[in-house]
């Protein structure tokens, strides 16, 4: 069965690296990191989320797009054609090697809102491509598109994330952040799709857990034009950030206090002005708690995210470095690609740790 | 006429080397079904008069009484049971309409015992609530539609008036007059202590109880009895009753003979006047007048309150909710064809409206479908019988759930059926002052909290079991069921997988 049609659940391993001053390093660094949490994969599933690898491009939206077939990608190209100017468009570089098998076509395109089409719908040209994407990942049959940022890109397969790693040249692409996400998934994902980082617009997750809440999490933001197709957790917590950054307008540092809200024993502790801010924050948007474990790696333009869940029953440590921060799934993860760190810790559960580019805002 | 003769449903049968002629039973028995025989030094009893209520048999010092059911019988027939011969005879006699009370007692599906719950397995660690906290406060209204900030960006509190409740059930709306004061009493104490609300019903609110305002809904009626602006205020919430799954589509009659004293005077009616409520409001003919009701309510008491409206589940009940969703409401209340009643026709209690699972699912599912889901809270009753229906009803969607017969058999109820009487000999649903009494509120709220905590702790370790730690991730959470032995149309209705898919 593909996956899609039934709910894989996964255990993990995640690792990103994120560099404050924006000074861009090459994805060897986090295949070694993610590489040192081997047991935490199974071969099912890897990938990366790499931000800043396309500065030639940035104004563009970068489409990475899977297909099972040449009729796929027929029909979806006329669909980008009709509602997109496309800038450029190519095959994903990969190297062949033994350990990735079952390679679907991967192409990429660099693209921009055709601006009468823009213009008609009376939207804003981030919902416009969000809705253009929906639309080819749930009409178009063996076409999937599982990138669709500026400036970042998503690289993912069935296997070891450090062979995924190779098989897309990751070292070749420099970028200031990079996360990664080795798979331990219960069933066989039958497809590419399922592997995570799971994206949308600039937004990508890496995730280890299961959250107990999908069902509500889910029926509540597919009231907003969302449609879950892959049916990982992955997925809801991607469309839950999209939802309330972009459409609502939360801060991350709000965010973390609606998915991972304190209890309410603890925010009857608060002072007053925080205590009002949290009750309010949950009252409202009580449909979007996430329970169950999981630590998470928020990719996105500008910066990084790193949530546990409100017990933290997944292990999550951040690492710094000078402008560098690392979070990974294991200390080991971040010690082997940087051993000499200025500070090392474990984030309480619900503690969101958020860092952006010097300069920039989140 | 012999005809109309029929053999009593039940037997009382005493066993008479334990029967130590104490009387008890005799005065205990508002339906005077005991006799004692003095020439013999005996007791005796009359079955026809016998409810089933257990009063005598609880109360009996030396355990001498059991009620069986009685083997009189016809001749066996599927088709013209025992049951329908003798309502016949019974409209034979009379030319009347047939009166029960309490829910629909016949043989429909009880879909609640056709859904399992998920517990986590190694993937996903189950919680323990006695060493993790578990969270079941919510709060119902309508939520905000969109963020606002002030100048210095921070969030301003847009919510609208909420009900906060330390756990996702209420006590449903029993009205003073059909129950008893001291079963008010007991209900707003519970709810008081509980961090919970009760609901008045169509009784108004005796003076008395108004210092439990703050746990109170107030119920507007198509009679308006006892429908004031210091009634009005005086709540947390506001119900207007446009239904009740007992009677869908007609109103309600409290006979004069309980409008006596305190009833008469808290529902603004003289004594002994019968209480009629109109089967539909009748300023209410359709939505528009439904939505200058809520908004006169709401002017009534300053918006700050939330407004319930309360429907039976009947066939096209997810339209009239997404009508209901658009009008101003906060809140939604929708009652099953089992939800109790004091009085009603038994034609109507047990033939007209539908099931409460299969109507929560279905307009949880179109207020999401419309997007508007959020506009309202839905609560659901009729019937909720249990902690594990309160877990399946909210993962339905609900977000909250009444109680009426369960709180009733938390108070003494033995679900002998037989409200209409007035004799109900647990002090429940009587205004007779000997047996008033004999519910003692200082024990009945009591109890009342009990169960609830008794409750609160299942919910918990059934959460818990799910992985989940606050009600929020249950709601609506559907993947959490599965049903077993319904067919596809059930399940699709429904919005759950079967067991083993």
């Amino acid at each position: 069965m593909r996956e899609g049609l039934f709910r894989n659940v996964s255990g993990c391993a995640i690792s990103g690296i994120f560099s404050k001053s924006g000074r861009r390093f090459s994805g060897q660094k986090i295949i070694e990191s993610i590489s040192v949490m081997r047991e935490r994969s199974n071969g099912l599933g890897g990938g990366f989320a790499a931000y800043g690898i396309y500065p030639e491009y940035k104004d563009y939206y970068a489409f990475h797009i899977f297909y099972d077939n040449h009729h796929a990608k027929k029909e979806c190209e006329e669909f980008i054609e009709r509602h997109f100017d496309i800038i450029n468009l190519s095959k994903i570089p990969t190297r062949r090697i033994p350990e990735i098998r079952d390679v679907p076509l991967i192409w990429r395109y660099f693209v921009a809102p055709l601006p009468t089409k823009l213009a008609d719908s009376q939207l804003d040209d981030r919902e416009y491509v969000a809705r253009c994407v929906f639309r080819i990942n749930t009409r178009i049959e063996g076409a999937y598109v599982f990138s669709s940022g500026k400036n970042m890109g998503v690289f993912k397969a069935v296997g070891f994330p450090e062979d995924v790693g190779r098989f897309y040249r990751l070292e070749e692409y420099e970028g200031y952040c990079f996360t990664a996400h080795g798979r331990y998934p219960t069933n066989t994902p039958g497809w590419w799709g399922g592997a995570h980082p799971f994206a949308l617009l600039d937004y990508s997750v890496v995730h280890n857990g299961e959250i107990s809440s999908y069902d509500a999490n889910r029926r509540a933001f597919e009231m907003y034009g969302y449609k879950c197709t892959l049916k990982t957790d992955t997925e809801v917590i991607t469309y839950i950030i999209d939802y309330l950054h972009r459409k609502v307008g939360l801060t991350l540092k709000e965010i973390c206090s609606v998915i991972a809200a304190p209890f309410w024993s603890t925010i009857e502790r608060k002072p007053e002005q925080e205590r009002e801010e949290l009750e309010y924050l949950r009252c409202a948007f009580d449909s979007y708690l996430i329970t169950g474990p999981f630590s998470i790696i928020v990719g996105f333009e500008g910066g990084m995210m790193a949530l546990n869940d409100r017990l933290k029953l997944r292990s999550m440590v951040v690492g710094e470095k000078d402008d560098m921060v690392y979070v990974a799934s294991e200390e080991a993860a971040i010690r082997v690609v940087q051993n000499d760190l200025d500070r090392i810790w474990y984030p309480r559960g619900g503690e969101g740790v958020i860092v952006t580019l010097e300069g920039g805002n989140a | 006429m012999p005809i109309e003769y029929i053999y009593p449903d039940y037997e009382i049968v005493r066993d008479y080397d334990r029967c130590i002629v104490c009387r008890v039973c005799e005065r205990q028995c508002a339906n005077e079904a005991h006799e004692y025989l003095s020439d013999l030094n005996k007791m005796t009893a009359d079955n026809a008069k016998c409810v089933n209520c257990h009063r005598c048999v609880s109360l009996c010092p030396t355990r001498a009484l059991k009620i069986v059911k009685s083997d009189h019988t016809f001749k066996e027939n599927a088709n013209w049971t025992g049951k329908s011969i003798k309502e016949i005879y019974k409209q034979a006699s009379t030319g009347g309409v047939l009166l029960s009370s309490m829910g629909n007692p016949e043989n429909y599906p009880i879909y609640f015992d056709r859904i399992l719950l998920n517990a986590s397995q190694v993937t996903n660690p189950s919680i323990d609530p006695l060493r993790e906290p578990m969270e079941t406060r919510v709060y119902l209204g309508a939520k905000p539609d969109r963020i606002e900030r002030d100048e210095n960006g921070k969030l301003k509190n847009n919510l609208k008036p909420h009900i906060k409740l330390s756990m996702p059930v209420m006590f449903s709306a029993m009205s003073y007059g059909s129950l008893s004061y001291n079963a008010h009493e007991s209900l707003a104490r519970a709810a008081a202590e509980l961090g919970i609300l009760y609901n008045t019903g169509e009784g108004g609110l005796h003076e008395d109880l108004y210092k439990y305002g703050g746990n109170t809904i107030v119920q507007v009626a198509s009679g308006r009895f006892g429908v004031h602006k210091k009634y009005l205020n005086s709540a947390a919430a506001i119900e207007i009753k446009m239904g009740q799954g007992a009677k869908p589509g007609i109103g309600g009659h409290l006979p004069g003979t309980k409008i006596v004293g305190d009833i008469s005077k808290t529902r603004m009616i003289p004594e002994g006047t019968d209480a009629i409520s109109p089967a539909p409001h009748h300023d209410i003919y359709s939505i528009e007048d439904l939505r200058q009701l809520v908004y006169s309510l709401k002017e009534a008491t300053a918006y700050t309150k939330p407004v319930i409206v309360k429907i039976a589940a009947v066939h096209n009940v997810a339209a009239i909710a997404s009508g209901i969703a658009r009008s101003g409401a906060d809140i939604i209340a929708i009652d099953g064809f089992r939800g109790g009643t004091g009085a009603a026709p038994t034609r109507i209690r047990d033939h007209v409206g539908i099931p409460i699972e299969l109507a929560l699912a279905s307009v949880d599912k179109r207020l999401r479908d419309e997007g508007i889901r959020n506009n309202v809270s839905l609560v659901v009753g009729g019937s909720i019988r249990s902690s594990a229906d309160v877990v399946k009803a909210v993962a339905l969607g609900a977000d909250a759930v009444y109680i009426g017969t369960a709180a009733l058999i938390a108070l003494g109820c033995h679900l002998c059926r037989s409200c209409h009487t007035g004799k109900c000999n647990w002090g429940i649903a009587t205004q007779r002052e000997d047996l008033v009494k004999r519910l003692n509120p200082n024990i009945g709220y009591k109890r009342l909290v009990n169960l609830m905590t008794a409750w609160q702790h299942e919910i918990k370790e059934m959460m818990g079991g799910m992985g989940i730690n606050s009600i929020e991730a249950l709601k609506g959470n559907r993947l959490m069921l599965r049903g077993v032995g319904l067919n596809e149309k059930e399940l699709e209705i429904l919005g759950i997988k079967h067991a083993g898919e």
